[in-house]
């Protein structure tokens, strides 16, 4: 378990930041996983056949695990004492296996609202080459020193 | 642009909520679904953890609530709410556009969740893939006290 990271706090976030970055390596066995605990069962997730037959170069990465990857990053950028209050994301460009993508992360505003403390970021996935196929963005509540 | 796809019945199912089912958020299944992303902080596998992080047991991770594990419903295809499920459509194939999360509570193991969604506004246009059909959609979350948990704002593209 090597979530041991120092606490983020809120009075040293400002605006411009990036975020630490989060490498994903995502390979045909973890679209494998991630169909048995999401439920999504799509065979263009898994049948490279079934993907080429519906138009597909092969075999693409789910949009949800995509989306559950960026909250891998907010949650580790803000854990333990954060909390993620709202993030989303489109699925603008489809990622295939085997590729490295780049989860990251920019803050565009700090806030004070009914006494939480609050960042907003952007937070996108790039591929290799450094097209955002997956941008979003996000609020988080975060501590103060 | 082509003629337009949609039909007076699929005008008059915006805003009509459609119960989505209730399904029980289990310390397994988060635990499935951390080790699918590549989670490691404890508190998605370790309910003494969680405890200990002020949470009421295993916390489910973000994106969670938006996967049908539980649904008895043979789902082959993209896992997209019943109100659009049920949408008669020329269009063959579905992409998922986008998802947002509006997280209020911690949802954890042990919660018992009820979703309902509803379509909340079609828009049509032709991209580079052609004549495509966008579908807005909204799910709310409630726990089995009454707390509105997450809402969830997505929408599918048929093309």
């Amino acid at each position: 378990m090597t979530l041991t990271t120092q606490q983020v706090y809120f009075d040293d976030v400002h605006e411009g930041d990036e975020i630490p970055l989060l490498r994903k390596a995502c390979t045909l066995q973890q679209l494998v996983m991630w169909a048995g605990a999401s439920g999504d069962f799509y065979q263009i997730h898994f049948d490279p056949d079934f993907a080429r037959g519906v138009g597909l170069d092969g075999v693409i990465v789910h949009g949800g695990l995509k989306h559950a990857f960026l909250g891998q990053l907010l949650h580790e950028w803000i854990a333990p004492g954060g909390s993620i209050r709202r993030f989303g994301c489109q699925f603008r460009g489809m990622d295939y296996p085997n590729q490295e993508l780049l989860c990251r992360g920019v803050v565009t505003r700090t806030y004070e609202e009914h006494g939480q403390a609050l960042v907003d970021l952007d937070v996108w996935i790039e591929n290799s080459a450094g097209v955002r196929t997956t941008p979003g963005s996000a609020t988080v509540v975060l501590p103060r020193r | 642009m082509p003629d337009s796809i949609i039909t007076a019945e699929m005008q008059s199912l915006v805003g009509h909520e459609v119960d989505e089912g209730v399904a029980e958020v289990t310390t397994t299944s988060c635990r499935l679904f951390a080790r699918a992303v590549g989670h490691t902080d404890p508190i998605f596998f370790d309910d003494a953890v969680a405890r200990a992080r002020g949470y009421r047991g295993v916390v489910a991770p973000p994106g969670y609530l938006g996967t049908p594990v539980g649904d008895p419903g043979v789902r082959s295809k993209i896992p997209v709410p019943t109100s659009i499920a049920g949408l008669r459509l020329p269009y063959r194939r579905t992409l998922d556009g986008g998802t947002a999360y509006e997280y209020l509570e911690p949802v954890v193991a042990g919660d018992v969740i009820a979703s309902r969604s509803k379509i909340t506004r079609y828009e049509e246009r032709v991209g580079s893939i052609g004549p495509m059909l966008i579908t807005y959609h909204e799910t709310s979350y409630t726990r089995q006290d009454g707390t509105l948990v997450a809402r969830m704002y997505g929408h599918i593209i048929h093309y």
